[in-house]
């Protein structure tokens, strides 16, 4: 298992480098990026020699792969750069940003986590009742209404039909649960039929078994059979798929912080990207690839954890 | 609970169960009646599909979503179990009525410790502290036999071994000591050697406790061994019941006759006394006949009062019979003396020249092992031999038999044969060239032609999108046997001739084909090229008994036709004695014993033959055995001993020399090698496992005033 881990751990690092090469090829070379950075960074007014100046200073004038070491050295001491847009540090936007998201991802999983797998088992239990049908339909339903039109329909309902909330999430007066329920509303809805269709067809699978037929004529109690015998061999597909939407929801959130004004992640990543900020961009880049590769890691350990068969080979 | 001797534990009265489909109402079960009393063992037999789970699961009341209980009822201890609550029956399962699946390691929940899943038993149903429990638990799984029962409690079930699992699910169904136990063929996914120990252990602890069961199996051999009294059904009915010892001496219905003509006893002869398969096929459920459902298969039946109406059951007299009914009209009118009990008596074949001459041949596969253990000893590369020192030749027209158990290397033989592998050493040679090195792609039409196979599972080797015309017309092009398109299908049509099937199948697909029907058409496929050797690996072991004696018939009338040679891979005995001139017996991926059917079956023995012979149920009351039961599981081939493979479990093991010399191969006769420590006088004097009595002191033709007219 520790061996499993640490070659876990080893094949993380790996990934992050070579996505860090990728990026500072795209970024931070003009193998694909046309144009000269430093007239990027300082405008198109400025002389030739100012401009010759900032790249001495900045280390363009160094071999490709120097400037890779030196990048890579930066970013690992923790070093991001500054920001062109936010005219600063990144470490001082990035992380706040950052906090921002997880709190808004927080509130999802809360909500979407214990719901999805309490439908997906109560359906998947009783393959074909009617509960199960309302279920599945539901969650088929949410799911494929995409985002931007939920942030429509929702906006359209809560913030100007029944005047209950706010339609913008900026908190500009600080923190403001009320201004986080929407962006949490529209989120969960589109991702809570995902993991409840996931658990319900897992769960119906393993009502199936054999195994299941055993319990109930050992003559335990149905509640037991459940709890004890259907629901971790149930619950380890679904698993999966959570930690794998953590990374979705990355994602998820650009146009969901975007349409509500709110103060994350998401919003800066769009933010970078249309503007061309590259250290910012590369700091964005990094942190998700960082998660993605993270979750998937988690993912991994986690299913040969809950799974005996693979746990012990 | 007053039992008392004459008050059954279950009593089953006009019991009819159905399945709702699609397609409409199956009727699978009709007109059940069973009555078990205390201790005693009913064995349920019948072919696939005749309803024999199904009358389980309805004793359970477990019929899933789509079975139910139509009439009839079935009370336990007095109470009618169609009539309970859930919350009755709750406490009744698994602690008055357990149940013994078939395939144990489906039946254990993979990410429970077995520990934790013997043990919620006895809590849920006596409320007894989790201490008290464990200890029980302890006590149940060391009176199954299995060594150290603490490492088994803290083990998943994928840890242990096949055979150590089935003991954990009888434990786990005797630990409430159930009045009841009901067994669907709890061993027919286990080797023969595990089996014949599992049985043991099953009567063992049913007479220690006094449980009834009903023993459901396929194997008329097993239930003879096991049973007090046995139904045999035939298509959601019961034919015919009794007692052991009637139904086996005097079998009245046409199909509990057929069935014995289908089994390769041990008075069968592949020239003297063939096999005579049951003309015909199972009826679908919904496709009965009326009248009796035999009455298409049947060699009696007569129009008109046959397929007149259901027939009811009849109790029988006369001639020794012991509580015996029978579903027959005409079963006292038969008289099965006057019918001859085999096939046709045929010529023995000549043998030819060798075809086929193994010399040493070593296959041995090498085995990445990942673990810290292993990286820190620095033996990651572990060597599996998987054949060791193979030795044999055969002749043309010839069967040779490769028997064994799992993991002994037998379909590794078959695949280095095949060129699917090259051999690690030694010599094959297949008329004349040694074939051993020569992986399948580079061989020639001719010698892949002259060399093919016949699957166990001919599903997985038909393609499902080609028609069966399409699919042996294939075969003959690809060897050249023809290339013309009319000659071809005309080929064709002649295969299917050949192997019994209706010309029209030239058109079907695979999907459309039933089990026996699918394989028919590999052994067709297999033919085609005019191979002068067939390896055929288990082909009929996947089958019903009596689609199993049409094949294995069918395989020897084409092979004496074509004077093919016949490797026979399989793990039954009582097959291979009936067809083989000669057996190869392997054990961990050597060769234990070889020579002539005739010498391995008769003393001097290798203590592993020995084993084997013992195991293998026969269908036969007369038949006496002396009984061997192993100790034990088959070590890994991870793991072999380093001296006689068998030492582990050998109850004639001499000691130390066994532990660590590989033991010398013995020529007993000129032919017959055995490969033991112990020396040839010795094997000698030990006596014969089975015995046979002589036609003139049986039973049945005692019995009858006219002997019987055997040719
Ligand atoms: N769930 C089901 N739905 C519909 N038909 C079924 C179902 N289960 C069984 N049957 C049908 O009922 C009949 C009896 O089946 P059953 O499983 O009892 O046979 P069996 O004697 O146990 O056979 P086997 O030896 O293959 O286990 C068969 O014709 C089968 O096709
Ligand atoms: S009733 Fe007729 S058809 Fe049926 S088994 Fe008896 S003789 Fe054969
Ligand atoms: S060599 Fe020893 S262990 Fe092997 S079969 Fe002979 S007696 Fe048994
Ligand atoms: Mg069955």
């Amino acid at each position: 298992m520790l061996i499993f881990i640490l070659k876990r751990l080893g094949f993380m690092a790996l990934t992050m480098v070579i996505v860090s090469m990728v990026l500072f090829i795209l970024l931070e070379t003009n193998l694909f990026y046309k144009g000269d950075v430093a007239t990027r960074v300082l405008g198109p007014y400025v002389s030739a020699e100012q401009r010759e100046m900032w790249r001495e200073q900045h280390g363009y004038n160094e071999p490709t792969y120097k400037r890779y070491f030196l990048w890579l050295g930066h970013f690992v001491t923790g070093d991001l750069g500054s920001s062109l847009r936010f005219k600063g540090p990144v470490n001082d936007i990035l992380w706040g940003r950052l906090w921002n998201t997880a709190i808004l991802g927080f509130w999802v999983f809360a909500i979407m986590i214990p719901v999805s797998l309490i439908l997906g088992i109560l359906a998947g239990m009783r393959e074909g009742s009617k509960l199960d049908r309302t279920i599945s339909v539901t969650s088929i339903i949410t799911t494929s209404v995409p985002e931007f039109a939920s942030c429509v329909i929702f906006a359209a309902i809560f913030v100007f039909g029944l005047k209950l909330l706010p339609g913008t999430s900026g908190m500009a007066d600080g923190f403001d649960f009320k201004q986080l329920i929407l962006p949490v509303l529209v989120l969960f809805t589109y991702d809570f039929g995902y993991v409840a269709r996931m658990t319900r067809a897992s769960m119906a699978e393993v009502m199936t078994t054999q195994y299941i037929r055993t319990a109930v004529l050992k003559g335990l109690p149905y509640k037991r059979v459940i709890m004890r015998h259907a629901l971790r061999n149930a619950l380890i597909a679904p698993f999966t798929v959570i930690m794998l939407q953590i990374n979705w929801l990355l994602s998820g959130v650009i146009v969901v912080e975007f349409f509500f004004a709110y103060k994350g992640f998401g919003a800066l990543l769009l933010e970078a990207s249309l503007n061309q900020d590259i250290a910012l961009l590369e700091a964005c880049a990094m942190v998700a690839v960082f998660v993605a590769v993270g979750t998937q890691m988690i993912a991994d350990i986690g299913y040969t954890y809950l799974n005996p068969r693979i746990r012990f080979s | 609970m007053a039992d008392s001797r004459d008050e059954p534990v279950l009593e089953i009265k006009d019991l009819n169960l159905s399945y709702y489909t699609r397609a409409g109402e199956i009727p699978a079960v009709i007109d059940f009646s069973l009555e078990v009393m205390k201790g005693e063992t009913i064995g349920l037999v019948g072919e696939s599909g005749c309803g024999k789970s199904t009358v389980a699961m309805a004793i359970m009341q477990y019929m899933g979503s789509n079975g139910g209980i139509k009439s009839g009822s079935i009370k336990f201890k007095g109470r009618d179990l169609n009539k309970m609550s859930d919350e009755e029956l709750r406490r009744l399962r698994g602690a008055e009525i357990s149940m013994i699946y078939q395939e144990p390691f489906a039946a254990l929940n993979p990410s429970l410790t077995i520990g934790t899943q013997l043990m919620e038993v006895p809590i849920t149903h006596e409320h007894i502290p989790e201490p008290a429990a464990y200890d029980r638990a302890v006590q149940m799984l060391s009176d199954v036999k299995l060594p150290d029962p603490e490492r088994v409690m803290a083990a998943y079930p994928h840890q242990v071994s096949g055979g150590q699992q089935q003991r954990v699910v009888i434990a786990m169904a005797l630990l409430s000591q159930p009045s009841l136990l009901l067994l669907d063929e709890p061993t027919t996914a286990l080797d023969v050697t595990v089996e014949a120990g599992i049985v043991k252990l099953i009567a063992d602890i049913s007479r220690k406790y006094g449980t009834s069961q009903i023993y459901i199996s396929h194997n008329l051999g097993l239930i003879l061994e096991t049973c007090d009294r046995v139904f045999v059904m035939y298509s959601g009915e019961v034919v015919e019941e009794g007692t052991i010892n009637s139904l086996f001496t005097w079998p009245k219905h046409p199909y509990t006759h057929g069935l014995f003509g289908c089994i390769p006893l041990p008075t069968a002869d592949k020239n003297a006394a063939p096999l005579k398969p049951i003309r015909g096929q199972l009826p679908l459920p919904h496709e009965r006949p009326r009248g009796c459902n035999f009455g298409p298969r049947c060699d009696f039946f007569e129009g008109g009062r046959c397929d007149d109406k259901n027939i009811a059951m009849t109790s029988v007299t006369g001639s020794g019979a012991t509580d015996h009914r029978v579903r027959c009209l005409r079963w006292q009118e038969i008289d099965y003396g006057k019918q001859v009990a085999h096939g046709e008596v045929k010529p023995p074949m000549e043998v030819g020249e060798k075809v086929l001459e193994i010399n040493n041949m070593q296959k041995y596969y090498e085995i990445h092992d990942r673990s810290i253990a292993a990286l820190i000893a620095g033996k990651t590369v572990k060597l599996v031999k998987a054949n060791e020192a193979i030795d044999f030749d055969a002749r043309r027209g010839e069967t040779v038999a490769i028997v064994g158990e799992s993991g002994c290397g037998k379909s590794t033989f078959a695949k280095v044969l095949m060129g699917l592998e090259t051999a690690t050493s030694g010599v094959v040679r297949h008329e004349g060239n040694d074939i051993s090195q020569i992986a399948v792609r580079q061989r020639d039409t001719k010698q892949i032609g002259s060399l093919q196979m016949v699957f166990q599972s001919p599903s997985d080797t038909l393609n499902p999108s080609h028609t069966v015309g399409n699919q042996i017309g294939r075969v003959i092009k690809k060897f050249g046997v023809e290339s013309d398109k009319a000659k071809i299908r005309e080929r064709v049509l002649k295969l299917l001739d050949v192997v019994k099937l209706p010309r029209d199948f030239y058109f079907r697909r695979p999907r459309q084909l039933s089990g026996g029907q699918k394989q028919r058409v590999g052994i067709a496929r297999a033919f085609a090229g005019n191979p002068s050797m067939v390896i055929a690996d288990e082909p009929v072991s996947a089958l019903d008994v009596s689609v199993a004696a049409a094949v294995t018939e069918l395989l020897m009338e084409i092979q004496r036709e074509h004077k093919t040679t016949l490797l026979f891979i399989s793990h039954d005995l009582s097959v291979v004695r009936y067809l083989a001139d000669s057996i190869v017996v392997m054990y961990l991926g050597q060769i234990m014993e070889r020579g002539s059917t005739e010498e391995i079956f008769s003393p001097p023995y290798h203590p592993y033959t020995e084993a084997l012979l013992s195991a293998v149920p026969i269908a036969d009351p007369e038949v006496t055995k002396r009984e061997i039961v192993l100790e034990g599981n088959l070590p890994s081939v991870m793991n072999p001993p380093a001296g006689c493979p068998f030492v582990t479990r050998c109850p004639r093991k001499l000691g130390k020399v066994c532990e660590d010399e590989r033991p010398p191969v013995q020529m007993a006769a000129d032919g017959h090698a055995i490969a033991c420590h112990i020396p040839l006088e010795e094997l000698r004097k030990i006596e014969s496992v089975i015995k046979v009595p002589q036609l003139d002191e049986r039973i049945h033709v005692k019995g009858t005033k006219e002997t019987a007219t055997v040719d």
